[in-house]
């Protein structure tokens, strides 16, 4: 039964839900159809939830009779994936009034994939993450095929549906596995029968790898990746910053939850599969990424790099390699939503490409628009005093304190050569002359989320102590 | 509070740049040099407070910054970073100074990053702690990237990039190596790791494989930096594109970062791989000398020269690091000192001309000394003190490395005599090419002599370059104690296997 103390304490959930219901109603209710009722509820209702996540109104560690996790973790990637809808519902209406595209639903499928997001962070058993993924991932599909006239939305759309379900059945049939092998979904029962036993069985091992492989989709690890350039290219921009940033997101801390904590005591029998998949998605995701002639594709490509990046946190394995995952995220959601966010601005001047010929000039012709651009590519390298330096360095501290010095050794490398495609916006924006007028109305939102991203990427910087402390006691 | 102050004054003065108007350019000239004056007065005030005679580390504050993982804002000033840093505040000012009329674009972002390179090059220098030294190290790129790809020549953007990627792929390694040290380095009062660089030379006694790698680790971020050769491609093509501020911040102090880590770390913390590694990095240093210098001979660009004796010169300075006694240390950190002088005010000089013919091939000119004699004065003077005439600066540092030099090896002592007469090869060739003979080209007759704003920084420097030659004694005392620091750990016990190296 569901007490009063479970309510209180999924209640950012439940308000992230009725928000997704009331941004229909509203949108149906409004006389004008271009959504921006159901915008500002849905900013409005993430923003409650996201304060809520805070003030969790429960102290119970875990909630509805074990099946979610109560904890620090929780708390932060709620406020965390809150934040990120936010900033995307605010990032939308300029780009879908130019695409033509009105739409209430919008806004609702989002906020419903937000609720699928907190579902997967707080999940205390396979199968609630199972289905918190699904919720997610089911509003994606259709979020990203949204530009129903354009051949590489609906290509993007297809593949992903596609090669999701595909690796939803790998999930769910290492799930059934290990069920069968362990007898429980749960995380907590798995991990102490995991430790408990001597040995494991064969019928486990086989759960594990198909596990593993699902979550090498969901985070477009190499060789799994294939889907997401082109699914990130395909998908409206906001989309495509949502799913870097708070669908990366979701499934990390989906990683963190199942191979950090409840396979952790068999560790030997995939740490060594990480470490492999870590070293060639970031390679991989790098070297592609230097070739790349689209600003998007190129931050597609270099997101993968950074699932290679965050790989090595799981490889590592501690709550401070965890901790360090999860600063990591954050930073990462930052600095991307920014990034993403200055290509949807330029956009508008209905180009329709991403290309570096779009950044020429754009330092000197808007230099507020140039200088976070410029931070959140410094941020994305890793040059202090930025998160993204904080967080590799903490990451790689980790990797080399637990013995993966070859490893991480690759990664350093692979900043060096990241370093290459990041400068080269820089240096367009900067260095290149622009022709013709290319001037972009830049709405105070936008001026708001780009100067508060870079704000807090360079505070999170120079400071970065309260929160990793606060992600310290937040991993069990 | 001085060195904190030091670092922080550039700093936010680098912010309050970017407040004033883009409509003044007058108004944020005035303001950074005020700002880089500022820095320069405390660093003089530094300097006054500096006890002589001690060897270790001065004026050393430390604060809590990230205690979640032991990293403290640590500084503190000793004989080694003394002169660098007064060396980086004073070329800060004169760069201002030279680029008050030949930056006429984006006044106020070429100030913004002028100050910052001024707070992250304060930064490494007086950085007692690992992550502080490595955050400031990296901090110092981006704006130096800026500087050459924003105001750079024509080939800017490669030579920028190529800047920037060579430096990187070598810090990266280095933060390698310093979070190998981070984590066998622990804070007794706290037990837990730290990155404190006293506690970890302290505690640095790696096995001798461990040493070689660590030892790599650092040195490939530094040898970049210097640069060894062949290490140096980045330089020709960095200095050469570089506004005319920025190849006298990239010589003067940039090229320091490097040599002044070997001394600060790898010396200290990886003693035994360091005495194993003297041949290899003697060897590269004297390839260096000889190359740098026949390179520079051929040079058609006079800013190429300039930079490719840039690489000549480093290799001095390293080859007297790695002399490891008394005369090498004292007379390599010296000639680091002199070269920034002297180097910088090459540069500056071949920025003169090249404002009024904005040219910079040696054919373009001739005979210039009978149009510009004032200049051509100084210009010699500068010359001969690159050159190293006795009573000019460069004369007491090359002197005394090689005084060092022959103590611990003839060979190399030879090889590198014969470096200093290369470097007078090409100098004074260039000389006579560009101020004697007859004017060809008609564009040369009227050119103007240089003026009283643009001596003015020069001037500065020559008086400095005359003065380190002929008193060098207040520079030295301060130096030596701290250097003697250095080379007591090459003197103590479990090296008796390694010793034959040392004289």
């Amino acid at each position: 039964m569901m007490s009063m103390a479970d309510f209180a304490g999924v209640l950012p959930e439940l308000v992230v839900v009725i928000t997704a219901l009331l941004a229909i109603l509203v949108d149906i209710a409004a006389k004008e159809r271009n959504a921006s009722a159901s915008r500002n509820v849905t900013i409005l209702g993430l923003a409650v939830a996201g304060a809520l996540a805070f003030v969790s109104p429960s102290d119970s560690p875990m909630l509805m009779a074990g099946q979610l996790f109560n904890d620090g973790l929780t708390m932060w990637f709620r406020a965390l994936f809150a934040f990120v809808g936010m900033v995307i519902a605010a990032y939308s209406p300029l780009y879908l009034t130019f695409r033509n595209i009105r739409l209430g639903e919008y806004y609702s499928l989002l906020t419903m994939s937000v609720f699928g997001m907190m579902v997967m962070a707080s999940a205390a058993s396979l199968l609630v993450f199972f289905v918190g993924l699904e919720t997610m991932s089911i509003c994606l599909y259709v979020l990203v095929g949204l530009r129903r006239s354009d051949a590489s939305s609906i290509e993007g759309s297809m593949k992903y549906l596609v090669l999701g379900a595909f690796s939803s059945a790998f999930l769910l049939y290492g799930m059934a596995l290990i069920y069968g092998g362990v007898g429980s979904l749960d995380y907590a029962v798995i991990a102490q029968t995991l430790r408990e036993s001597s040995g494991i069985g064969p019928m486990t091992i086989s759960g594990i790898a198909l596990l593993l492989v699902g979550f090498a989709f969901k985070i477009s690890a190499v060789p799994f990746h294939f889907w997401s350039p082109d699914v990130y290219e395909g998908a409206p921009t906001p989309i495509t910053a949502f799913m870097s940033t708070g669908a990366k997101a979701a499934a990390f801390v989906g990683l963190i939850r199942v191979f950090g904590q409840a396979l952790s005591a068999s560790s030997e029998h995939w740490v060594m599969a990480l470490t492999i998949l870590s070293a060639i998605t970031m390679t991989v995701g790098n070297v592609v990424a230097l070739r790349q002639s689209s600003v998007k594709r190129m931050l597609a490509y270099s997101s993968i790099a950074h699932a290679g990046y965050m790989l090595l946190a799981i490889v590592a394995g501690t709550r401070e390699a965890y901790a360090a995952a999860s600063f990591y995220l954050v930073g990462y959601a930052l600095m991307n939503l920014g990034a993403f966010g200055v290509l949807i601005l330029l956009n508008q001047r209905g180009k329709g490409d991403y290309s570096f010929d779009a950044l020429r000039g754009m330092g000197t012709i808007h230099p507020l628009l140039g200088l976070t651009m410029a931070v959140f590519m410094l941020s994305l390298i890793g040059i202090p005093p930025t998160a993204g330096f904080f967080g590799k360095l903490y990451v790689f501290s980790e990797a080399i304190k637990q013995g993966h010095l070859t490893l991480a050794i690759i990664g350093l490398l692979n900043s060096a050569v990241g370093a290459y495609y990041y400068l080269r916006v820089i240096s367009t924006m900067y260095m290149a002359k622009a022709e013709g007028d290319v001037t972009v109305p830049q709405p105070i939102c936008y001026k708001i989320a780009l100067v508060l991203s870079s704000l807090l990427i360079v505070m999170l910087g120079m400071f970065p102590d309260q929160l990793v402390t606060a992600m310290l006691k937040a991993i069990p | 509070m001085l060195l904190s102050l030091l670092i922080a004054i550039p700093a936010i003065a680098a912010v309050l740049t970017l407040l004033l108007p883009r409509t003044a350019p007058g108004l944020i000239r005035w303001f950074s040099l005020g700002a880089s004056l500022l820095t320069f007065a405390v660093s003089l005030v530094m300097l006054a407070n500096f006890q002589v005679g001690e060897g270790s580390f001065q004026m050393v504050e430390k604060m809590q910054w990230i205690p979640s993982i032991g990293a403290e804002w640590h500084l503190g000033v000793d004989g080694i970073s003394l002169f660098l840093i007064v060396l980086t505040t004073l070329l800060t000012v004169l760069c201002i100074l030279s680029s008050w009329h030949s930056i006429n674009e984006r006044v106020q972002e070429y100030h913004f990053f002028f100050l910052l390179l001024e707070t992250g090059m304060i930064g490494v220098f007086a950085a007692l702690d690992l992550f502080v030294f490595y955050v400031m190290w990296e901090v110092m790129l981006v704006p130096m990237f800026f500087l050459i790809g924003v105001w750079g020549g024509q080939r800017r953007l490669y030579a920028t990039i190529k800047f920037f990627l060579f430096t990187m792929a070598g810090s990266v390694l280095m933060l390698a190596g310093v979070l190998y040290v981070y984590f066998h380095t622990l804070d007794p009062e706290t037990g837990k790791n730290t990155f404190n660089l006293l506690l970890a030379t302290e505690q640095s006694k790696y096995a001798l494989d461990v040493q070689r790698w660590l030892f790599m680790a650092f040195g490939l971020a530094f040898a970049i930096k210097v640069p060894l050769f062949p290490l140096h491609t980045w330089l020709p093509d960095a200095h050469t594109e570089a506004p005319t501020a920025g190849s006298v911040i990239l010589a003067g102090v940039l090229l320091k970062m490097g040599t002044y880590g070997f001394l600060r770390f790898c010396l200290p913390m990886f003693p035994q791989a360091t005495l194993e590694f003297v041949p290899w990095i003697s060897w590269l240093s004297l390839i260096g000398i000889t190359y740098g210098a026949m390179v520079a001979m051929v040079q058609k660009d006079m800013k190429k020269l300039v930079a490719y004796s840039s690489v000549a010169h480093l290799g001095f300075v390293m080859l007297g690091t790695f002399a490891l006694n008394q005369q090498g240390l004292t007379g390599s950190l010296l000639q680091q000192i002199n070269h920034g002088i002297s180097t910088g005010a090459l540069f500056m000089l071949v920025g003169v001309v090249y404002e009024r013919r904005h040219t910079r091939m040696i054919a373009d000119y001739g005979g210039i000394a009978k149009v510009m004699p004032v200049f051509a004065v100084l210009f010699l003077i500068v010359a001969l003190s690159s050159i190293g005439l006795p009573t000019t600066n460069g004369f007491v540092g090359e002197f005394l490395i090689l005084l060092g030099t022959f103590a611990s090896n003839t060979l190399y002592g030879v090889i590198a005599t014969s470096g200093v007469i290369l470097a007078a090869v090409y100098l004074l060739w260039m000389y006579q090419r560009v101020f004697y003979g007859k004017i060809v080209h008609e564009e040369n007759q009227k050119l103007k002599d240089i003026t009283l704003a643009e001596a003015l920084p020069i001037l500065v420097l020559v008086v400095l370059a005359i003065w380190i030659g002929v008193y060098p004694e207040p520079l030295l005392v301060r130096m030596e104690p701290s250097l003697q620091l250095v080379l007591d750990k090459f003197q103590q016990g479990d090296m008796s296997q390694l010793m034959g190296v040392l004289p």
